[in-house]
């Protein structure tokens, strides 16, 4: 295994270039078969030479905290295929590529079968050593160092061989010209573009031997010129047989080059399809239907005045010209992907940034916010989007998260904080909004995320407020949980309080919402009503950006 | 349950068990002269100087950030008060002008280190540079000016007032010690019971987290280093009526052991977690250590070693408790509530 590894890079890639070399550029289809014999015979010289998996994973779950991320996933990968990892966020697709690059141990009684061995759960050197490569979303390099460092990288690991700049700069060489890609070796990876950097990232898995190269959301921020170049890049490293998996939010970028494609919803794999008879439509369907049986639409209760009024709100650079109307009693759906600059309205509602125009009022009183508490004192309520970096304090008892809106009010003579009037009010809605809790003194972190969800409501609730912005509320919670949160919201807007619910859920919007704005591209671009539209015509507006 | 309940507890009961174990040890290799009223005088004497500086270490300590100017703010503040005091009082005042002098003396050297603390908070509040590096700078800062106004020299001969404070007893109870625990109590009301000290935790585990549920950040961060130096002032006060003097440089060693007596009083390093009484005891258990070495005729530089490594010890104990008894301690309650149904 270990002279594997090290005899394999140059080996791997040189005879591919041969291969290459031999062969005129015209002929494209005979280049591509001696281009995969070429790698093959190399490649896998010691193992079986027929197509078979390369990954086996049966049985995995995996849990945090009391929340499952993954529930009994079966999954195999084929030699040399393209797989598509695809669902919503916080389905488990990403949890998944991590069980299998080592990052995370799944639970107990899962089976991985790598390089002819059963394992319980791999770490990530066992991962690394079968060749399993990760490009993930952030890429991972070394801004400061140059290309070739970068994809050479590996080079310097796990040995105490003299540091040799001209073997670094051959593997680079090797797998820079074994890609195709025209890119400088000594040029600082801080200068390049996204897309360039992420070719030094496919080059670095190249040649570290890679069998199998898991990409995180590689087109997440790529222009779409660069997400055809990094398809034909991949369809380098099929030719070479080696096994990509694109861990996607969206289907239809990556699915001109994929074979297979697994569907997965809420932890639980919906199955895997050929690509061939795969579209946006059916996949919209498979995730759809599922979500369908999970829950009914909850019923709307009868909106009153109007408590947010929102005129041509424009932030450089963010969101431009936003004009909405929310109502007292009202849930509304705010629908937009990720970085259509859903947040960063909700972050100017909240007062944490300001609006370069526009006018906000609150029950018909323009209101200007210069920080987060004068939107507080206005009536105005953010959970956020990030529960774990923004929502909670982690590490502090589900007590203190509870009142920490609310401190103030829990004071009695000389400013001191009243144990017994805290713990009325912590008891309290412990109990209305049924949190599940062995002792309130715990961290909040040790709860399952639904239940974090509620204590973080509970926060806002202890405000008082008028308006209550829900960012992605059930991101991270459980599929059985999330029906609780949702009649939350609904109970929210029976108090008479306006809400907003920011989500890229086209479902959960679907059915908890009496309205729904479509934000993309930083403004509204329609508005909807459940009752007039389907959940599958909505979701095909929205997802197609 | 209840019959679980002790299990989690023991841990807490680490550092009084300690601070026996000091006791009865050296109880037991000096019967005659350890468990004296003169060993427990001079412990309440030294005691209160480290006590103080740990207490303005504690409050930014808890919020996850550092105050390395400690030393330097109480000593630019208690060459203050004996500047004043020494030039301003005339000989022949009466004992109404001297308490006038006094009281005007102390609140100008608190104006000062006020003044000190709300530039570092504000350094880290509106500039966001960390505070270890704003009170780098502020030591350094500090400690050139206090220099080279004094020329280095130390300014002496203090009110008896001033001299009482220092080395005095009311009802019996040495006043450094009296000054401290009032000190302490203070700082523990505020951390326990005030909204300011609870937002000084919340900051301390997450400040953005805190500052998303409307937690003034920026106020709080000034409020923690304008208490810590407040409480320097406090130390300088007493360094200065104990050694009758004020000089820049005094206690300068005492900067790092405010960090293990804190440490070792529980709180947690990354800041969020810490309990003012842990802090009292750890450093009621570092100072049996040292007196009672010293009466043993160790040299001090050995008790400043066994200093080292009970904090060692009592991170290696954490370590296991957190490892494996607590672990085992939660599955036995699990255990015990199961059981009857």
């Amino acid at each position: 295994m270990r002279t594997d590894r090290i005899a394999m890079p140059s080996g791997g890639v040189g005879g591919v270039r041969a291969a290459e070399a031999g062969s005129a550029e015209p002929a494209r289809a005979r280049n591509r078969t001696a281009e995969r014999a070429g790698a093959r015979t190399l490649r896998d010289g010691a193992s079986a030479p027929t197509r078979g998996p390369i990954v086996v994973l049966r049985n995995i779950s995996k849990r945090f905290g009391g929340n499952y991320a993954l529930k009994g996933v079966d999954l195999e990968l084929e030699k040399g295929e393209v797989h598509c990892l695809c669902g919503a966020n916080g389905c488990g697709k990403s949890t998944l590529a991590k069980i299998i690059s080592g990052t995370y141990r799944p639970d107990r009684g899962a089976v991985i079968v790598i390089g002819g061995r059963e394992h319980p759960y791999l770490t990530p050197r066992e991962s690394r050593d079968c060749g399993v490569q990760v490009i993930y979303q952030d890429l991972a390099l070394f801004p400061n160092l140059s290309v070739y460092e970068n994809i050479a990288f590996e080079c310097n690991l796990g040995s105490l061989r003299p540091y040799r700049e001209s073997r670094l700069r051959a593997l680079a060489r090797e797998a820079l010209d074994a890609m195709k890609f025209d890119l400088d070796p000594d040029e600082p990876v801080e200068n390049l573009t996204i897309a360039r950097r992420q070719q030094v990232a496919i080059c670095r898995a190249l040649a570290a031997d890679a069998k199998l190269v898991i990409m995180d959301e590689p087109t997440a921020s790529l222009p779409r010129v660069e997400v055809n170049n990094l398809l034909a890049a991949v369809r380098y490293l099929k030719l070479r047989g080696i096994t990509v998996v694109f861990v996607n939010h969206r289907l239809d970028e990556v699915l001109e080059v994929s074979d297979r494609v697994t569907v997965m919803v809420d932890g639980v794999k919906i199955g895997t399809f050929p690509a061939s008879g795969m579209d946006k439509e059916r996949l919209t369907g498979l995730i759809a239907g599922r979500r369908i049986d999970a829950g009914k639409r909850t019923k709307a209760a009868a909106a009153g005045e109007t408590a947010l009024e929102v005129r041509g709100l424009t932030r450089a650079g963010q969101f431009h010209d936003v004009s909405f109307a929310l109502r007292e009693g009202e849930v509304l759906g705010i629908c937009g992907l990720l970085g259509s600059g859903r947040t960063e309205l909700a972050l100017s509602l909240f007062g944490m940034t300001r609006p370069d125009s526009g006018e906000m009022r609150i029950r018909g009183r323009a209101v200007r916010f210069r920080n987060q508490r004068d939107a507080i004192k206005a009536g105005v309520g953010y959970l956020s989007e990030d529960r774990l970096a923004l929502g909670l304090i982690q590490p502090q008892s589900v007590k203190d998260n509870m009142v920490l809106t609310v401190m103030d009010r829990l004071k009695t003579f000389a400013g001191l904080i009243s144990p017994a009037k805290r713990d009325r009010t912590v008891a309290e809605w412990v109990e209305r909004l049924d949190i599940k809790a062995a002792n309130v003194d715990d961290a909040v972190s040790v709860l399952s995320g639904g239940n974090q969800q509620k204590v973080a409501l509970a926060k806002w609730i202890l405000t008082d407020p008028k308006i209550l912005i829900l960012d992605s509320p059930t991101a991270g919670v459980d599929v059985g949980a999330k029906d609780g949160v949702h009649r939350l919201i609904r109970r929210l807007a029976e108090r008479k309080i306006a809400v907003a619910v920011i989500s890229d859920e086209v479902s959960e919007v679907y059915r908890n919402c009496d309205r729904i704005l479509h934000f993309r591209r930083g403004t509204i671009a329609g508005e909807y009503s459940p009752d007039r539209v389907s959940e599958r015509e909505l979701a095909g507006m929205i997802e197609n950006g | 349950m209840r019959k679980t309940a002790f299990l989690t507890i023991i841990p807490a009961l680490g550092l009084p068990a300690l601070a026996l174990a000091g006791l009865a040890t050296f109880g037991a290799l000096m019967p005659e002269s350890f468990p004296s009223k003169r060993t427990f005088e001079s412990m309440a004497f030294q005691m209160p100087e480290l006590g103080l500086l740990t207490l303005a270490m504690f409050l930014p300590f808890v919020s996850a950030g550092f105050n390395l100017s400690i030393i330097a703010t109480a000593n630019v503040s208690s060459l203050f008060m004996a500047w004043l005091w020494t030039s301003r009082i005339p000989a022949d005042a009466g004992a109404a002008t001297q308490a006038v002098w006094l009281f005007l003396g102390f609140v100008g050297a608190c104006a000062v280190a006020a003044a000190i603390g709300a530039g570092i908070g504000a350094m880290a509040a509106y500039v966001g540079v960390h505070p270890t590096l704003t009170t780098l700078g502020v030591m350094t800062l500090l400690k050139g000016i206090g220099i080279s106004l004094t020329r280095g020299a130390p300014i002496t001969g203090m009110p008896p007032a001033v001299q009482f404070l220092g080395n005095g007893t009311f009802l019996g109870v040495p006043m450094p010690l009296a000054v401290f625990a009032a000190a302490a109590l203070a700082t523990a009301l505020v951390l326990g019971k005030t909204s300011f000290g609870k937002y000084i935790y919340m900051i301390g585990s997450n400040i953005n987290a805190a500052y998303y549920s409307g937690v003034a950040t920026h106020q709080v961060l000034i409020g923690i280093y304008v208490f810590s130096s407040l409480m320097c002032a406090l130390a300088g006060l007493v360094m200065t009526a104990r050694f009758n003097s004020a000089r820049m440089g005094y206690g300068e060693s005492y900067l790092l052991l405010t960090v293990l007596a804190i440490i070792m009083g529980g709180a947690d390093p990354n800041g969020g977690f810490g309990k003012v009484w842990g802090v009292v005891l750890a450093l009621f258990v570092l100072q049996i250590i040292s007196t009672g070495l010293t009466l043993y005729g160790v040299s001090q530089h050995i008790s400043l070693a066994m200093w080292g490594l009970v904090l060692i010890l009592v991170l290696a104990v954490k370590y296991c408790n957190r490892r494996w008894y607590a672990p085992w301690a939660l599955r036995r309650q699990a255990e015990a509530v199961k059981a009857p149904a």
